[in-house]
């Protein structure tokens, strides 16, 4: 399968800290990627850099072959990457609707004399596009939110209504920044569900940072490790799951099991 | 979305269109029309400023400034080419427009009061400018006298006149920007507020947006000074210096901010608590002092009373009076029970 989304020998450093060194990931087009590793691993990093917050200061990240790698956050949605945060980065006093509604802001065109008027293009371009967003709050359940300004919901909730506003993109690639941190057991299983989902029923690429292994290692078609910024191991889950470099970075110490095994 | 979420607010906004245009203007008397006028005049600069502060988020004490540019774009063109007063409205709008978001610029870099005092050293500049360039300000005097607007062949001479000539613009901005805050632009410039970064990674070019809401405040703005010149029959930097700047940011935040309603409220608010104040105290004024203190003390004691009475809202309802008005509206739709 073709790679949509290739990373190429990238490096960033923060002053004297070098966050990533030298990383190559091929993301191949439809599948659920996972990046994990422990903290400071340089994971946020590389989302950070794939969709232009942070530019690489070797390397090439290329979308779909057309290079993306100096490219600003604004730009690279343009070209339907969409992403969730860690800490969650909703519009905490607009309604889930008009969340949703902002996740559409590229495709929509109405501009400042046309929402003046409103009548006419904008309204009918408002109309088109709450289809989406309606269809998406259903894929979500979350019907009975619409209403409500995403400040006042709860946290699972907010983490959903996040994954809303970046669907209504209608995403080539969906990056995921934890989308489980923080959850129950209940909602966790509600997430993995629902990113399956949309892997299933829009072909969406998915790259995923998260810290629950038995969540990545159950949806996950690849696995890439990280640790200290250096790309440890990548492959199917099983294959990683018992690598040794991989199982080295987590637990630390593999001599001491080593030796007491004989 | 729809601007009338519920039937009833159709018949109120009905019932509020016959009373301001036609109850009021056939029933008050020319006085009271004069300051319904100041009102009419206020709401539309004090939607500008809301779209900026309010939605946007972005700090400004130049609206003052603003409004001049506007003024004496308008005043300028009227008195040296003869243009008709709809262009010169739109020119002076789109004037201060450019200009606004030039003082915008700085937006990008710096927030809050960094911003507020960027915007600030923006008032001055305009405000030197305006009374030490003779080709802008007309001379000496720094003011020029425009000639009356004209409908077809009516001179709009009369308050009540004028009354209608001013309501139509609130209308047209008040409709205006509803519009645009339930629309594209308008969400953009909400996201902006609320969390920027975020902002940028679903595709909103924040420089652009940012400059975009100083421009549209701006033109607000200019409207606002354009019609403040055709009201009175002179543009005069004083009327628009930093008091005005500040003046309408205490509008909007009595008002409420981000909301179209509480700029309305605030605006009027701001507009007729001077007028109330003197009100009342020329009525206690044979009761308490002689009139000639009363007087003598007005202009000190209006300033005083308007601060604490700012201040006593702000503490009782922080979010405005909009907030007020929403927490009564809520009160009285399961009255006679509590919930």
């Amino acid at each position: 399968m073709s790679a949509i989304l290739e990373i190429a020998d990238v490096s960033r450093s923060f002053g004297g800290v070098q966050a990533v060194q030298k990383v190559s990931v091929d993301i191949p087009r439809g599948e659920i990627m996972s990046i994990i590793g422990p903290n400071g691993a340089g994971k946020t990093t590389v989302l950070n850099m794939i969709s232009g917050f942070y530019h690489p200061d070797h390397g090439r990240i290329l979308l779909e072959g057309t290079d993306i790698t100096h490219l600003a956050p604004s730009e690279i949605a343009k070209l339907r990457v969409a992403r969730t945060f860690q800490n969650i980065a909703l519009f905490s006093g607009m309604t889930v609707l008009d969340n949703l509604m902002l996740g559409r802001h590229v495709l929509m065109k109405s501009g400042v004399l046309s929402s003046f008027i409103y009548w006419g293009l904008a309204q009918r371009e408002e109309v088109a596009h709450r289809k989406r967003v309606e269809d998406l709050i259903d894929f979500l359940k979350i019907q009975d939110l619409r209403r409500r300004p995403t400040g006042s919901l709860a946290y699972g909730l907010r983490k959903r209504v996040e994954l809303g506003r970046a669907l209504a993109l209608d995403p080539k690639i969906l990056l995921l920044d934890e989308p489980m941190g923080g959850m129950n057991q209940e909602e966790k299983e509600d997430m993995a569900r629902f990113i399956l989902d949309v892997n299933e029923e829009w072909g969406t690429t998915i790259i995923l940072i998260e810290h629950d292994m038995g969540v990545v290692m159950d949806i996950s078609d690849r696995v890439a490790v990280l640790d200290m910024g250096l790309k440890i191991a990548e492959g199917k889950p099983d294959e990683v799951r018992v690598n040794p470099a991989v199982v080295k970075a987590y637990l630390g110490e593999t001599k001491t099991s080593e030796v007491r095994h004989g | 979305m729809a601007l009338y979420p519920l039937p009833i607010a159709k018949y109120t906004v009905a019932a509020l269109g016959v009373l301001f245009f036609l109850v009021l203007p056939l029933s008050l008397h020319e006085y009271y029309l004069s300051i319904a006028n100041l009102v009419w005049i206020s709401i539309i600069g004090a939607l500008g400023l809301n779209i900026l502060v309010g939605y946007t988020g972005q700090v400004s004490i130049g609206h003052g400034a603003f409004m001049s540019v506007g003024a004496y774009t308008a005043a300028n063109f009227a008195t040296r080419l003869d243009f008709p007063w709809p262009v010169n409205l739109l020119l002076g709008g789109l004037m201060a427009a450019a200009i606004g978001a030039i003082v915008g610029i700085p937006s990008l870099r710096i927030k809050g009061l960094y911003l507020a005092i960027a915007t600030l050293a923006g008032q001055l500049i305009i405000e030197w400018t305006i009374n030490h360039v003779t080709f802008i300000s007309g001379g000496v005097q720094a003011s020029i006298e425009v000639p009356r607007p004209q409908l077809g062949t009516v001179v709009l001479n009369t308050h009540r006149e004028m009354y209608f000539f001013l309501l139509f613009f609130v209308v047209v901005a008040i409709v205006g920007t509803m519009n645009l805050m339930r629309s594209r632009v308008g969400r953009a410039f909400v996201a902006i507020r609320d969390q920027d970064i975020a902002a940028e990674i679903i595709g909103i070019n924040i420089f652009r947006y940012k400059l975009l809401a100083f421009a549209i405040s701006s033109f607000y703005a200019g409207v606002t000074g354009v019609l403040y010149t055709y009201y009175f029959g002179i543009a005069n930097y004083e009327q628009f210096q930093i008091g005005v700047s500040i003046d309408y940011l205490a509008m909007i935040i009595i008002g409420g901010l981000g909301s179209v309603l509480g700029s309305i409220f605030g605006a009027a608010f701001v507009t007729l608590l001077p007028i109330g104040i003197r009100y009342g105290m020329e009525a206690v004024s044979g009761v308490l002092f002689s009139e000639a203190t009363v007087h003598n003390l007005i202009p000190a004691l209006r300033l005083t009373l308007f601060g604490a009475l700012i201040i006593v809202f702000l503490v009782l309802e922080p979010e405005g009076l909009n907030r007020l008005w929403r927490n009564i509206r809520s009160y009285f739709r399961v009255w006679p029970f509590a919930y």
